[in-house]
């Protein structure tokens, strides 16, 4: 059915308010040249957010949403933290269920979506923190990378749990103070996108928001190649400002400079899907 | 196998299409001799069921097997081996989220382990199927039958029935997906069966043919849009109450929650019509000596109950098939006549004898023995009953 459950009655566009009518009117719903040069002056599908002035995660996510082949298509799975107070702003399906359950969740909702739209594409993303990606779920992100499934998983490592107030995680660097580890954290950062190449990825990414087409390229890149060949990783930095004692505008002075640190380039291609990314640019749906 | 070969007559693997009705009661049936587990198969064959989730765990691990079989065969649309229960039924979850019939088996500490997704499940209304093999928790390490783990269940917002033997197990899990898919009760069911005695004895059992089966589920009579892209997003997606001021967000979370509370209510006069009542009464109905109990116990009860007649003693037992919605009406209708209540159980605490308590509180004059009480795999003999009944009634005389 696609992009007609957007579509309003006419009898009802007089009492819609304008946000509804500007999804039909003005949004992008597919379509190579759908992009995020449409943030522009497009209707975006994220109405609004909560989180804090200047937060990156809320830039990271408009880009990953304007990037997204084909949203009126797409199922976005969640888990608890900074982002679930974002979700509920998204106009596609999305879920929030458990703290840390977020890929098992998207496989089920993945094999059924196959199992009853044969003929269709479905796409399940999975948009989590690094708390829920890789500590308290981190069993269910690597199973369905075992298990192949034809998802995308995105993590926002902000290397902190920002939305309990500032307690350590696995993703935060070593010797980083913060809640519950007072005296600076003992063990290094865990390498989640190297852990996603030997747990069976197609793809895995490394990068900060720093660069809003650089994420635009990825998250379609990603998308595409969980649809025909499997699991696709990748690992976005964007800082919590707050934690880390930055004002509203430092947010991507941060992301720049850790392009060149913790954040440093990494990208992972299997060779079939390196094979397969190809046609896709040959096809034009690249 | 493709979804794609479903006709209006036909589903998916070729069986005509039925309704709960002619399975349950109208079918002509055939003898069968099986365990609870090949029952199990027998009754997912007949159900349509597109998606399945398993793991591992004694003694509900055979009947995993025998769906998964099932979906080998092509009856069942999707299948797959989880993680670990957790993970199963966050699984499961996404199935029924995305607009399937869904079901899956576990047993003991597996229960434990997904605990927290029970409470989701029923806050998503989702009608997915639990089929629950009864069995001991740790520590120590225990794989016998004891049914504790019920307890823990009973507020998790699921509906919550208990099947005596072979024969209620297939009925009964044929009947839960038809009265959890219901519009208007539309929340997960727990089917429960002692581990064992149900899940591993060979009973004879009366099966309706393998080549009917029940109409598929309709996901788009749900109450909540199904999470599949093809209907507007709804609002509890779009906008949750956590999103709110707290003074929003408390008023609508227990609405909410009430509101399930309702829908497994609701669900009542399904149950009465498909299980023939929500309880089972046996032996002399003026009995002053009354049992209450599910699942074996029941079975046991009868014994004494029929042992107790030789000697001249009237009894009867009052055999609860929902524990969620618990049968308050049925129970004290039942027990109108008692003036002793045993409620033998297989479990240390003795929740169904607390259940019965809080039912009758002020309701009854009867004394309420939650005795005998056996665990961790003790058996039940009929002699245990029996010293209870005939030592608590002397007294009483």
């Amino acid at each position: 059915m696609s992009v007609d459950i957007y579509k309003i009655n006419p009898e009802f566009r007089d009492i819609m308010p304008k946000e509804i009518l500007d999804l039909e009117d003005n949004a992008t719903w597919y379509g190579e040249k759908r992009g995020i040069n449409d943030l522009t002056d497009k209707k975006e599908i994220l109405e609004e957010h909560s989180l804090c002035a200047g937060c990156p995660e809320a830039a990271a996510l408009r880009y990953i949403l304007a990037s997204l082949p084909t949203p009126s298509e797409t199922v976005i799975v969640n888990s608890t933290g900074c982002t679930s107070l974002m979700f509920p702003h998204i106009a596609l399906h999305t879920v929030h269920s458990l703290f840390g359950n977020q890929n098992a969740v998207a496989s089920g909702i993945k094999r059924v979506l196959d199992w009853r739209f044969p003929d269709k594409t479905k796409d399940v993303v999975v948009l989590a923190g690094d708390g829920a990606t890789i500590d308290i779920g981190l069993d269910y992100t690597l199973q369905s990378f075992f298990r192949q499934e034809k998802i995308t998983t995105i993590c926002f490592d902000n290397e902190v749990y920002a939305n309990t107030g500032g307690q350590e995680s696995g993703s935060t660097p070593k010797g980083q103070v913060f809640k519950m580890a007072p005296k600076g954290k003992v063990f290094d950062k865990v390498p989640m996108w190297e852990l996603a190449v030997t747990s069976g990825c197609q793809y895995s990414v490394k990068l900060t928001a720093s660069a809003p087409k650089s994420v635009a390229k990825v998250v379609r890149e990603a998308i595409l190649i969980a649809r025909e060949m499997g699991p696709s990783y990748i690992h976005l930095y964007t800082p919590c400002i707050l934690e880390i004692g930055l004002d509203a505008n430092e947010g991507l002075w941060e992301m720049k400079e850790q392009d060149k640190d913790r954040f440093v380039s990494f990208k992972y291609v299997s060779p079939e899907a390196e094979e397969y990314l190809k046609n896709c640019k040959k096809e034009g749906i690249l | 196998m493709s979804i794609k070969n479903m006709t209006k007559e036909k589903n998916w693997s070729g069986q005509t299409l039925v309704s709960t009705d002619y399975l349950l009661f109208e079918a002509p049936r055939e003898k069968h001799f099986m365990t609870g587990s090949e029952v199990l198969k027998e009754a997912m064959k007949r159900c349509t069921v597109d998606a399945s989730v398993s793991y591992p765990i004694t003694p509900q691990s055979e009947a995993a097997h025998l769906i998964g079989e099932l979906w080998a065969e092509g009856y069942v649309g999707t299948y797959f081996r989880g993680e670990n229960e957790f993970g199963v039924m966050s699984e499961v979850a996404g199935c029924a989220m995305a607009g399937a019939r869904t079901v899956t088996t576990t047993s003991g500490p597996g229960t434990l382990r997904a605990m927290e997704n029970f409470p989701m499940w029923s806050g998503t209304r989702i009608p997915c199927q639990l089929v629950l093999m009864a069995r001991g928790i740790n520590s120590p390490l225990t794989i016998q039958p004891d049914n504790l783990e019920v307890s823990f269940l009973l507020e998790t917002g699921c509906m919550i029935w208990y099947a005596e033997n072979v024969q209620e197990l297939f009925d009964m899990s044929i009947a839960a997906f038809t009265v959890a898919e219901m519009p208007d009760v539309h929340v997960p069911i727990i089917t429960a069966v002692d581990g064992f005695f149900v899940s591993h004895t060979r009973e004879s059992v009366m099966l309706p043919a393998d080549d009917i089966a029940l109409f598929p589920y309709n996901p788009y009579k749900a109450p909540l849009p199904p999470i599949d892209s093809e209907m507007p997003p709804g609002r509890f997606l779009r906008d949750p109450f956590v999103m709110k001021s707290n003074y929003i967000s408390y008023a609508t979370h227990a609405s909410w929650q009430w509101e399930v509370r309702s829908a497994v209510d609701r669900s009542i006069p399904y149950a009465k019509h498909f299980l023939k009542g929500l309880a089972h009464v046996t032996g002399d109905q003026d009995a002053e000596i009354v049992f209450v109990a599910c699942g074996t116990a029941s079975h046991q009860a009868k014994e004494a109950n029929r042992e107790l007649t030789k000697m001249g003693i009237k009894s009867k037992v009052v055999k609860l098939r929902t524990i969620r919605p618990f049968p308050h009406a049925e129970l004290l209708e039942a027990t109108k006549s008692a003036k002793y209540i045993f409620v033998p159980e297989f479990n240390i605490v003795g929740w169904l004898d607390k259940e019965v308590t809080q039912s009758l509180y002020g309701k009854s004059e009867a004394k309420i023995i939650g005795r005998p009480r056996v665990a961790g795999g003790m058996s039940m003999p009929v002699e245990a009953i029996l010293k209870e009944v005939l030592e608590n009634v002397k007294k009483g005389a």
